[in-house]
């Protein structure tokens, strides 16, 4: 793909410099204490994340213990009630993403970054043919050669091993493996640095599953991707994650190494939680 | 040569003329003498009723007059008043009416058998058989009138609202405005912005489309924004209208003017604010959940339209009480931009107006597509336009 | 060609110039004043009922309302017609209320009230076309909700515009937009142009005429100041193209106007005439002298 041109979209490029971050500190995202309240419960507390370029995290736990919220907060969706979350751009400079315009967040969001959500209707647009789906991105950091958009589009339908002959078919009629496959496409084709996963492999077949788990693990390799996977599903952290913190009420009970935390967890919630799913 | 056939002022003049002949009728007809304004107010009340609510303008002689113009089609008398009220200029606001002080002809109640100045059914069509009444066919001048009813006026002195009643006893949501609660917003004046408030709300009730708002209502009944409505009061009678003049400190009474109020008790809500936190429970009174209230006013006699402005209302209000939002009725942005049948209708008859070029457009658009389809290789859908 | 049965009248009796009270008027200009200082982006206005119907030109008769003064020459067209019903009423609407000279030819006219077209004739500098606008927010068919348009256009995010040219182009080989096709105008506010057929876009363009968009119901103001650049929307390999017609108009030969088709029989046979009359018949009575 040629680089897009300047225009209004071209003003809102991300900040080469800014805040600090220590020289030998190689960090790609930092979040510092954060905390989320919903009346008395706490949805987050004290959470403090990095993120090393090229690095899966997988952020496991039950269901509502906070992982949905901590991603969206990590990911610029929700402004935390206290704590920062900071980034560093590819131009090198260091952003407060919580305290940046909504603009440069945006620009965040569909340059830099991606989002793979567990309901794919949630994800893609259903009422827009796959190419276009996949295109959006491009043309909304301002592609505007049809012919390349469409070469693109296709050449990522078969990354994530859909048939091309389905360009131009509404992802309404894909089931719902090739959905999820095909908002893989749609997050990866502007060749983001870091991507957020909600629950990917929810709600489909086991089979679909260890399907869409291989694609994922070979795309995160082959592209040097950094990426956070939510997931209650420890099998999926085992796979995927470099390394993996467990969640409790809010809260990070424990965290390290995957292989470390699923073979010797210390915690005694994580004891539980690795005897008790992990035999599924 | 052919001449494009286009519409010019002759044919609109030559229109207008006989719009202005069909609307006398027949005047050599001896059975048909011309209506007077008059007429229309005594004997077609209800008719100026509902043009001086949705028009928003008190004027019953005006609203009658616009209803003969408009050879009896009320939205279109509406639209006249309308555009009559646009020039009129604005000399003050007067304060609040209080209904609680209302001279009541008709008060009834569906959530207390029997309460403090008692149910009054006054008119209505309510509780009638609806028999084509043929003898009103042969009413004639100089017949002996229907006989008069005494005292319409209910006489009793304390006639509290019912949502007052409760409210006493803190079962329902005050309706006090808040302290610091700004002068309303005037929807004429200036342009609401999404999310509307209440007060915005519930001008573009009052002049929103009996007939839309009637199916809106309908709806949450039936499981479309479902809110558990009771219909706590409905009072019709006279209030007093009340200006302060700028050069005295004391309101001066304008103008007696009957209005038709409804209030509905609907399901419960907690008070607004910090959920209570269960391991600290508070004082009992301030904090449980109580009565929400959706509300509805009228000019004249409308009850059909306040009773389905107080559902709209408080279906509008789910989302601002922590209910499930997702029925067309609970909807502000949806039910304010088409509620209102001046807007509605004109947008929808412009569709009478020449699109020829557009239309045009189309043509060429739709040849092309044609054209390059020719090996019929596509089933593709066809898309584009409006 | 200049209509001065009404001038001599000092407008209609009991009413303020051109209809409007001053305080009225005075609003829509501070909404005008904002609109050209932000071309292109829709600012909201308190529209005024008027005794035209919603949907039938209240917000461009507003605007007009607002800039017009008795030295003004006002022409107003419909469909590019100066004879359609819907211009006879709102020319005669102005000549009653404010007794305005009216005039057909696009030359000598100062103000310009239009719905669906821009006349052929170039406009010119201190001319002003008001625009009668039905749906001013062009993003409206993609995202029915007004919070998030304002959104799109506060983060100028235009993606899913892009999107729905490139499924036009994917199911139909070409933009399946015919009329009220969006720009981008001085490179920052998508930009609904009303619905005047895409033929009529290039015209909005660095034009020297100040253009005024008025939507009434929809209570919008929006503007496009002279020498504004304003761009169709369009991919590097699929640019932006106008109507073309393979046979001249039929009345008077013109090779380069934008033309109506006129169903002459009930054999289906059809003559192909100029839809903006003006230029039509100026060009005719050029060639009979």
């Amino acid at each position: 793909m040629t680089a897009p041109p300047g225009g209004a979209l071209g003003a809102a490029a991300l900040p080469a410099a800014g805040l600090e971050m220590a020289v030998d500190d190689p960090s790609l995202l930092d979040a510092d204490r954060l905390m989320v309240r919903f009346g008395a419960r706490f949805a987050c507390r004290d959470v403090s994340v990095r993120i090393w370029p090229g690095e899966v995290i997988a952020v496991v736990g039950e269901s509502g213990a906070g992982k949905t919220t901590l991603l969206d907060c990590l990911s610029g969706q929700r402004a935390p009630d206290s704590g920062s979350v900071r980034y560093r751009t590819s131009a090198g400079g260091i952003i407060d993403v919580h305290q940046e315009s909504e603009m440069v967040r945006r620009r965040l969001q569909r340059t830099e970054w991606g989002v793979v959500r567990q309901n794919p209707r949630d994800g893609l647009r259903l009422d827009i043919s796959a190419g276009g789906n996949i295109g959006e991105r491009l043309m909304a950091t301002g592609h505007r050669h049809y012919g390349r958009i469409r070469a693109a589009a296709a050449d990522w339908l078969e990354r994530v091993e859909l048939d091309v002959a389905r360009l131009d078919d509404l992802p309404a009629q894909f089931s719902g493996g090739m959905q999820q496959r095909l908002q893989v496409a749609r997050t990866l084709v502007s060749a983001p640095r870091l991507v957020f996963l909600d629950e990917p492999t929810g709600g489909l077949d086991v089979s679909v599953q260890a399907r869409l788990l291989d694609l994922l693990r070979r795309l995160v390799a082959e592209l040097d991707l950094a990426a956070v996977i939510v997931t209650h599903d420890l099998a999926v952290a085992r796979l995927l994650a470099d390394r993996m913190v467990v969640m409790q009420h809010g809260e990070i009970v424990e965290s390290g190494l995957t292989d470390q935390v699923l073979d010797d967890p210390q915690e005694p919630y994580t004891q539980l939680l690795v005897s008790s799913v992990l035999r599924v | 040569m052919y001449v494009a056939a286009k519409g010019g002022e002759a044919a609109i003049a030559q229109s207008q003329r006989l719009t202005g002949w069909r609307r006398r009728g027949d005047a050599e007809d001896a059975e048909n003498p011309a209506l007077t304004p008059t007429q229309i107010d005594q004997q077609l009340g209800l008719a100026v009723d509902r043009v001086m609510t949705e028009s928003a303008v008190h004027d019953r002689a005006l609203a009658a007059l616009a209803i003969k113009q408009a050879r009896g089609d009320l939205m279109e008398a509406i639209f006249l008043v309308r555009a009559f009220r646009t020039t009129l200029a604005r000399l003050g606001a007067a304060r609040p009416i209080d209904t609680g002080t209302m001279a009541v002809r008709r008060r009834i109640s569906a959530t207390f058998k029997d309460l403090p100045g008692g149910q009054v059914l006054g008119t209505t069509f309510d509780y009638s058989h609806r028999l084509i009444d043929f003898a009103l066919a042969a009413e004639r001048d100089g017949d002996a009138p229907p006989a008069p009813v005494e005292a319409e006026t209910s006489a009793a002195a304390a006639m509290p609202r019912v949502t007052d009643i409760l409210g006493a006893e803190a079962l329902i949501e005050p309706a006090d405005p808040a302290p610091g609660d700004p002068a309303p917003g005037d929807l004429t004046r200036e342009p609401p912005t999404v999310p509307y408030g209440r007060d915005v709300v519930l001008q573009a009730l009052v002049r929103g489309d009996e007939g839309f708002l009637v199916g809106l209502a309908y709806s949450t009944q039936r499981g479309f924004g479902r809110n558990h409505p009771f219909a706590g009061e409905i009072r019709m009678g006279e209030v007093a209208v009340e200006l302060v003049p700028d050069e005295l400190d004391f309101p001066v009474s304008i103008a007696d003017i009957t209005v038709t109020e409804c209030q509905t008790v609907n399901q419960f809500a907690e008070p607004a604010g910090e959920p209570p936190d269960p391991a600290m429970p508070g004082p009992e009174a301030a904090a449980g959940p109580r009565f929400t209230r959706g509300y509805g006013l009228t000019f004249g006699e409308a009850e059909r339209k306040a009773l389905a402005m107080a559902l709209v209302d408080r279906a509008l209000r789910a989302e601002a009480l922590g209910e499930a939002v997702g029925a067309p009725a609970q909807d502000a942005e949806f039910v304010v931009a088409h509620s209102d049948s001046v807007e509605a209708s004109g947008f929808l008859q412009h569709l009478k107006l020449p699109h020829y070029v557009d239309f045009q457009a189309e043509l060429d658009l739709l040849r092309g597509l044609r054209r390059q389809s020719a090996p019929a290789d596509t089933a593709k859908a066809a898309g584009g336009g409006s | 060609m200049t209509d001065t049965a009404h001038a001599a009248t000092p407008g209609l009796a009991g009413y303020n110039f051109a209809y409007l009270d001053e305080q009225t008027k005075r609003m829509i200009r501070r909404a005008i004043l904002k609109a050209v200082a932000v071309p292109g982006y829709q600012v909201p206005f308190a529209s005024r009922v008027m005794p035209l119907p919603y949907g039938w030109g209240t917000g461009g008769i507003q605007v007009t309302a607002a800039v017009i003064g008795p030295e003004d020459r006002l022409k107003v067209i419909d469909q590019g017609a100066d004879d359609t019903v819907n211009a006879v009423s709102i020319r005669h609407f102005f000549a009653r209320t404010a007794g305005v000279p009216t005039t057909t030819r696009t030359q000598d006219a100062t103000v310009i009230q239009t719905r669906h077209r821009i006349p052929e004739a170039p406009l010119q500098r201190g001319q002003i076309m008001v625009f009668q606008v039905p749906i001013p927010e062009p993003l409206r068919w993609l995202e029915p909700r007004e919070p998030e348009t304002r959104r799109a256009h506060a983060l100028a995010d235009y993606g899913i515009m892009h999107v729905k040219l490139y499924e036009d182009i994917a199911h139909h080989g070409q933009v399946a937009t015919s009329y009220d096709y969006p720009a981008m105008v001085a490179g920052r506010y998508l930009t609904a142009p009303s619905p005047i057929p895409r033929f009529d876009n290039p015209k909005l363009d660095r034009s020297p005429a100040l253009m005024l968009f008025g939507a009434g119901r929809e209570r919008r103001i929006y503007a496009i100041p002279p020498w504004t650049p304003v761009e169709s929307l369009a991919f590097e390999d699929y640019p932006f193209e106008v109507q073309r017609w393979s046979r001249p108009c039929a009345l008077c030969g013109a090779t380069d106007s934008y033309l109506d088709e006129v169903v002459i029989d009930d054999q289906g046979n059809r003559r192909f005439i100029c839809s903006d009359t003006d230029r039509c018949e100026q060009r005719r009575a050029e060639a009979a002298s």
